[in-house]
């Protein structure tokens, strides 16, 4: 029975045998603990207020997630997210926190940081999450802060819970909302970020917002849409990098081509987001009530084997969809998804013109469109790609 | 620090052990087990044979005399095997010596 070599072999999660041949049925579960927040985020898709009686009502008991994560376990998943609304507003997090982790998983906690408090930094710093903290900021000052957040006192609450991972070392990273009246911080933000021990890049930026993913607030998707990056302001965010056009390439390689009728050519239903009331959905933002299975009544297993397989065969029907999204080589660069058509129309299968807009600006950018063109119509899409990977990627050239 | 086969050994409560898919692996549960907090660790087949006999019910020698005669491998082999894994593992942090 001897071997050779060193009898322990360390590996980060991705690097083990048993994902290198196949797909876990699960990798990671998402868990949203609570849609309530202490922040009112002004872009937000999802938040309801921190003390909504209904939304409190309805969540998932301590014992139902707890179960959950043991059924998740069992299915050999490593890793679980965390997020919300604000999982901290939970009394329980801690022991669903240390639970997780004594099942053996690591936790990715995503947090705007304003009730970490010294016994939470303490734990953490006892038993780490394994994963880095994801912290969301709103501003670097008070008034830009809580004029996000539409919370008073927001930004005071939310130094002191990063001063607190500062403290006890507990790794994070930062990140924030790209909107137009914090421009003037920006460079601040990444100036303070690069200062934290645990950042390795720059902040990531959300800029193209969801609207409310439960369909449920008509007059602040009018405000999201306002607040929304332009498709000219995306691309001149985007490609700030000095590395754009080599990522691009290297993604183009991979990832472009025509969807096809198949809604679903997207990683939704490999793994699961279960929301705060207990429905397994394809992914976090895809709540139409056809597409997400009530844990509840239907195990996790039963979801990913049986209900998952099923939905992610969905063809579109919608003409205009087939006529354009479906023939369009712009897959990569597009986020139009069943998830994204639902939070706009109501349906899977709408195309949704600011995505479409955004999708088409970068092509444009990187010289895969005229003006003019229309991606959907352009015939000789693989010449272009592969002449772009080419310029822009050599090293990629054999596998485009 | 020096291991004999005449000492008992038992898994650290600071990681939890898992079997995905056939494989052991080794998450740390606390801090200063290894060099960054999302590492995992996993076994050779000799590691995962060892790893589950660590109750601190028979000295290592005991230990060492069961894998012998279930693998039937020469004693001798198995002890050094033996000792290799568990000055590892307790570097580690990931077994106690009692």
């Amino acid at each position: 029975m001897s071997e050779q070599g060193t009898y322990v072999q360390k590996l980060r999660p991705h690097e083990f045998r048993i994902w290198k041949n196949k797909k876990p049925l699960l990798g990671q579960i998402d868990i949203e603990l609570t849609e309530r927040c202490n922040n009112n985020c002004l872009h937000c898709c999802i938040n309801q207020p921190e003390h909504d009686v209904d939304a409190l009502s309805r969540e998932m008991s301590t014992d139902f997630v707890k179960g959950l994560l043991t059924e998740a376990a069992n299915l050999g998943c490593l890793t679980v997210r965390f997020t919300g609304g604000e999982p901290l507003l939970r009394p329980d997090l801690a022991e669903l926190y240390l639970f997780s982790r004594r099942l053996g998983m690591q936790v990715i906690l995503f947090t705007n940081a304003r009730l970490i408090t010294e016994e939470l930094a303490l734990l953490l710093a006892k038993y780490p999450p394994g994963r880095v903290v994801e912290v969301s900021v709103y501003g670097m000052s008070p008034d830009t802060y809580d004029r996000v957040a539409c919370s008073n006192g927001a930004f005071v609450e939310f130094r002191r819970g990063v001063d607190l991972l500062l403290q006890h070392k507990i790794p994070f990273i930062v990140k924030g909302p790209k909107l137009n009246f914090l421009k003037e911080e920006q460079a601040a933000f990444e100036a303070w970020a690069a200062t934290i021990p645990s950042m390795e890049k720059m902040p990531g930026y959300s800029m193209n917002f969801d609207l409310r993913s439960r369909r449920d607030d008509q007059l602040k998707n009018e405000r999201i849409a306002k607040l929304r990056a332009t498709p000219e302001e995306t691309v001149a965010m985007l490609s700030r990098s000095p590395l754009y056009l080599k990522d691009m390439g290297q993604f183009c390689c991979k990832f472009m081509g025509p969807p096809g009728e198949k809604l679903f050519s997207c990683g939704a239903g490999h793994g699961t987001c279960v929301d705060a009331y207990g429905n397994a959905q394809l992914c976090l933002p895809l709540r139409n009530k056809e597409s997400v299975v009530n844990l509840h009544e239907v195990t996790l297993k039963r979801a990913l084997e049986e209900s998952f397989p099923a939905m992610r065969e969905i063809k579109a029907t919608n003409p205009d969809y087939l006529r354009r999204c479906a023939r369009c080589f712009l897959k990569g660069l597009c986020e139009q998804c069943p998830a994204k058509s639902w939070m706009e129309y109501g349906t899977l299968d709408t195309p949704v013109e600011y995505l479409c807009d955004v999708a088409h600006a970068q092509a444009r950018f990187l010289g895969l469109l005229n003006e003019e063109e229309s991606a959907w119509e352009v015939e000789d899409w693989k010449e272009r790609v592969a002449r772009f990977v080419e310029e822009n990627w050599p090293e990629g050239k054999r596998t485009a | 620090m020096d291991i004999t086969l005449d000492q008992t050994c038992v898994t650290s409560e600071d990681v939890v052990a898992r079997i995905i898919e056939d494989e052991l692996i080794i998450v740390p549960l606390v801090s200063g087990i290894g060099d960054m907090d999302d590492e995992l660790y996993t076994m050779n087949e000799t590691g995962r044979a060892i790893w589950s006999r660590l109750t601190g019910e028979k000295t290592l020698r005991g230990i060492a005399n069961d894998l012998a005669e279930e693998f039937s491998a020469p004693q001798e082999v198995i002890e050094k095997d033996l000792l290799g894994l568990i000055t590892e593992l307790v570097r580690r942090k990931m077994v106690v010596v009692q």
